[in-house]
């Protein structure tokens, strides 16, 4: 009986002992805890890195059957991530609380986004250099358009395997976006192109303008790249909620309560893709890296596309505004308004980058619909 | 035959960019257009 006792008390230290001998999971304990801290005690993303983080810890307990098949996070996986279906539901919410009237006050603001993507494409390109497969290069680069949901759409759909690196890396960089961005805007300009001051003269948006937005955008878009018509349809489905004012109960449960259910479903669906065997490869810390160089490369086009604007337009644009032409909403927009403002105190950029940085939200979209869309186009994805 | 690694980069690069630009560019000159054609009217600040 001794030894039966013995022997079940033995079943309690198994764990015990994988611990170290599956030494990738110890890592990716500390991993997970990192996480956490950056998501609890720095404020980094919290709503995703929690979850994340906890659900690395889940899936890194050694014999942790979370994500097995049938395990609790394998079925949430399956059902949300696996078929696309999380970042679509986000979509409806961000759609739901984003305000395009800046950027249809001056729709030139809308190619400042298109420029804020030049990254993606030029992070896709040193990522085939640096010898990865066409698809997983082009995930990779994805993390440039400063956009989770859509980060997290194609590389579920096209390079499952890269998913936590690229929603990790995404999710964080959009964090530290205050702290990546002045640096290259002060490189990128001078002194006299910080102080331009931009005068604000938009006029208000009529009611049937921001309600044919969402509809123009959705067909227009669907057109030219119907392979993210997914993508686009939802942003501006929550949009036109929002706009219409008549559905307000369906426009507060999509920015709301689905919103964050997803949101804790798709965290914790992408820390449970963080097996340690899978994660710790060299091929992770390049990923991290290029998503790193993806976003500094948005800033730069973004920054001198605005000069070229500058130029154009007789000085009457400060380049500064060029950084808020990424998806960072809004965020990206505040740091240029801070940026403007501590070199001008007359200068007041924030409805500017407004504009820009909405065009970013649309202009991540569409470079991402654009890109599955040529992708298909060359036989690379059906 | 199947295209090799800078081929696909570089299309990547020329349509991939190139269309959003130019899809971002008509979206822009359609929201111009939407603009003129249905104007801000006065009454509609005061309803709100």
């Amino acid at each position: 009986m001794v030894e039966a006792i013995i022997t079940g008390l033995g079943g309690l230290t198994v764990g015990f002992q994988h611990l170290f001998i599956e030494w990738k999971s110890l890592i990716m304990l500390f991993v997970g805890g990192g996480l956490l801290y950056l998501g609890i005690k720095k404020d980094c993303e919290p709503l995703l890195l929690v979850p994340i983080g906890f659900g690395c810890i889940l899936v890194n307990v050694p014999l942790s059957d979370v994500m097995l098949k049938d395990g609790f996070l394998r079925v949430i996986y399956d059902a949300g991530v696996d078929t696309e279906l999380f970042p679509l539901l986000i979509f409806i919410g961000i759609g739901a609380m984003t305000d395009f009237g800046p950027v249809l006050a001056q729709p030139m603001t809308f190619l400042l986004g298109a420029a804020g993507q030049f990254g993606i494409f030029l992070t896709l390109l040193l990522a085939l250099y640096l010898g990865f497969p066409k698809l997983d290069a082009v995930s990779i680069g994805i993390i440039g358009a400063c956009d989770g949901p859509t980060a997290i759409y194609v590389t579920s759909k096209y390079a499952p395997h890269l998913l936590g690196a690229v929603a990790v890396a995404a999710y964080s960089y959009m964090a530290l976006v205050p702290v990546i961005q002045p640096p290259i805007m002060r490189a990128l300009t001078t002194e006299k192109d910080r102080k331009i001051v931009m005068k604000f003269t938009a006029k208000p948006v009529s009611k049937t303008t921001k309600l044919l937005f969402p509809l123009v955008i959705t067909i227009l878009g669907g057109l030219i790249a119907p392979k993210g018509l997914p993508l686009l349809g939802t942003i501006m489905l929550g949009n036109l909620m929002k706009e219409c004012g008549v559905v307000a109960r369906l426009t507060s449960a999509s920015e709301n309560e689905i919103a964050n259910v997803v949101t804790l479903f798709l965290g914790l669906s992408i820390g449970a893709t963080m097996a340690g065997p899978a994660f710790l490869r060299t091929e992770t810390l390049i990923v991290l890296g290029l998503g790193f160089l993806a976003i500094c490369l948005d800033t730069v086009c973004g920054v001198i596309f605005a000069q070229v604007m500058k130029i154009m337009s007789g000085g009457k644009i400060n380049p500064l505004i060029g950084a808020a032409g990424i998806s960072a909403f809004p965020m990206a927009a505040r740091v240029v308004a801070k940026e403007g403002n501590k070199w001008n105190k007359k200068s007041y950029l924030l409805m500017h980058a407004m504009g820009a940085n909405a065009g970013g939200q649309v202009g991540s979209v569409i470079a991402a619909a654009v890109m599955l869309s040529v992708l298909a186009g060359m036989g690379v994805i059906r | 035959m199947e295209m090799d690694n800078f081929t696909f980069g570089i299309t990547m690069l020329v349509a991939g960019m190139g269309g959003t630009l130019i899809t971002l560019c008509v979206m822009s000159l359609m929201m111009t257009a939407l603009g003129k054609i249905f104007p801000y009217k006065e009454e509609e600040g005061k309803e709100d």
